[in-house]
């Protein structure tokens, strides 16, 4: 029985005299790689040149901040549940009199840890957030020489206060933009 | 006495000169070949290639050998340490030695006196390269046996087998040459195919046995048998690292260079070209067109090793012994009928 149609079958003919001496599929052969000799080179030249990301793309992670420049991130710990490599782990803390300027809510993560080499970029834990504080990035993770570097800490996913220091993450907000294709397949 | 001695003393400064040029612009063109070597590759497979050291990755050769100078020299503990130290050697020397019979031009005319562009002109230049050639096979074995590694010790035998049977169809396919020259010197054998006057017109099957025999002894794709990276994880050079390594990697493509030079000497008139007098710009018109030849026929060499894939060993045996051969030997019987009915 044929599972697919992409089955070849396979004829154990005799070789022609042509096919015999080799040159003429010698020279078939090379005039095909002489013509990608002149083709344009597929290559992006990376740390000079980036390649485009598609707007889903899922990368290092951000947690946003509010327009005043507070913390979303009420460490209610649901990224972390939903996270199906483990990767996220956190520490909460409630606000202080006084840092109301820097959390949003009355409980905040003191500590907040992804370990990006557990890390698949699924995005669930963005799906996850209730407070809309985590979101993956088109940014590339960095390469490291050790593994400890690969667990980032809120100094490398909080994002900063002043606008320039600022992600923009509208590409991954649903309810904002509406992506194309989904409009297309409500048609 | 002393005016001959003047004179014997003049000439070796003359032949040390061309030597020592001779020699740097072989190791700079095998260095370059590794370069050319990637660039063609890439270009071939849509990639760019090396292209960080230095503008459009220039300086790669030179990094390179900086690397393979710093690396770990190591030695398998069960080696024969004199003939593993040895065979890099053997190999290089061997290539490097071929160069010296090579016309690379007529006389190169300079401060009023002129200097043949030839480091010797042995009356048997042909033979001499035949030897050498044959002596190259040595390194491989000596390094495949003395590195005490079953890989590589099938690369030596692959290797040697390969060598004894592509030699043969090889000396057949120059017998031909030979028997429309009628002399065994190189230079004889350039002189004579002035204008378009050229061997391959003459001998169009023995030009591709000879071809293919010469990428056969280059050990290069697709009769790259010694090393076979997928089979034999590298073939006789498995064990060797560092400059040592490094040797054995760059007498290949000294050997490459050696090989593009005779074929475009036997056959492709050498240094001639119509309408080019390789006596024009104080005699370095010749230079220029061999090399410009050699350079091709190494493009040549690189194009087809990035199209074909490697033959199978019994594929390898069965072209050698069943087909180049006989075919060599009805070249020599055709060849020598034309010069029974036509004359040279």
């Amino acid at each position: 029985m044929q599972l697919t149609n992409r089955s070849v079958h396979v004829v154990n003919k005799k070789m022609n005299f042509w096919e015999r001496i080799y040159l003429p599929a010698i020279l078939k052969g090379m005039s095909i790689t002489i013509r990608h000799f002149f083709m344009k080179p597929a290559t992006v030249k990376y740390p000079e040149q980036q390649r485009e990301f598609a707007p889903v793309y899922r990368g290092w992670h951000v947690l946003k901040r509010d327009e005043q420049g507070r913390e979303n991130c009420t460490a209610c710990g649901l990224c972390a549940v939903a996270c199906p490599a483990e990767a996220i782990t956190m520490v909460a803390e409630e606000r202080e009199k006084g840092e109301e300027h820097l959390y949003k809510e009355e409980k905040y993560a003191a500590i907040y840890e992804i370990n990006m080499l557990r890390c698949i970029f699924c995005g669930l834990c963005e799906e996850a957030c209730p407070k809309e504080a985590i979101f993956l990035t088109d940014r590339m993770v960095p390469a490291d020489y050790a593994r400890n570097g690969f667990i980032f800490g809120k100094d490398m996913l909080v994002e900063g206060v002043t606008p320039d220091k600022r992600v923009d993450v509208t590409k991954r907000q649903k309810h904002v933009q509406e992506p194309k294709w989904a409009a297309e397949t409500a048609k | 006495m002393s005016i001959l001695l003047l004179f014997v003393f003049a000439v070796v400064v003359e032949k040390m000169i061309l030597i020592v040029v001779l020699f740097t612009i072989t190791l700079g063109v095998a260095a370059y070949s590794t370069y050319g070597e990637r660039k063609i590759a890439a270009f071939m497979q849509d990639r760019i290639g090396p292209d960080r050291a230095g503008p459009w990755g220039l300086l790669q050769p030179i990094a390179d050998g900086v690397k393979m100078f710093t690396k770990e020299d190591f030695m398998p503990n069960q080696a024969e340490k004199w003939l593993y130290i040895l065979a890099p050697g053997a190999f290089i020397f061997v290539a490097c030695m071929t160069s010296a019979v090579i016309p690379w031009g007529t006389q190169l005319t300079l401060f009023g006196g002129s200097i043949d562009l030839q480091v010797t002109n042995i009356n048997i230049g042909i033979l001499y390269i035949m030897g050498f050639v044959s002596l190259g096979v040595y390194g491989i074995m000596i390094g495949g046996w003395a590195s005490n590694n079953k890989y590589s010790l099938y690369g030596a035998i692959r290797a040697s087998s390969q060598m004894i049977s592509y030699e043969l169809a090889m000396g057949l396919a120059l017998i031909s040459v030979v028997m429309l020259s009628g002399s065994l010197s190189l230079r004889d054998i350039a002189e004579q195919q002035t204008g378009f006057g050229w061997n391959i017109i003459y001998q169009p099957l023995g030009f591709i046995i000879f071809f293919t025999c010469a990428l056969a002894e280059c050990n290069r794709a697709p009769f790259d048998m010694a090393e076979c990276e997928t089979e034999l994880i590298g073939g006789y050079h498995t064990e060797y690292s560092s400059m040592k390594l490094g040797f054995f990697l760059f007498a290949e493509y000294i050997n490459m260079f050696i090989s593009c030079a005779v074929i475009s000497t036997l056959y492709f008139g050498g240094y001639n070209f119509p309408g080019l007098d390789p006596a024009w710009l104080g005699g370095l018109m010749g230079p220029i067109v061999l090399f410009t030849k050699i350079f091709f026929f190494i493009f040549v060499f690189m194009w087809i090793r990035w199209t074909l894939p490697r033959f199978r060993y019994d594929q390898l045996m069965h072209l050698g012994w069943k087909s180049l051969i006989p075919l060599a030997i009805l070249n020599m019987v055709l060849t020598g009928g034309g010069i029974l009915l036509f004359g040279h």
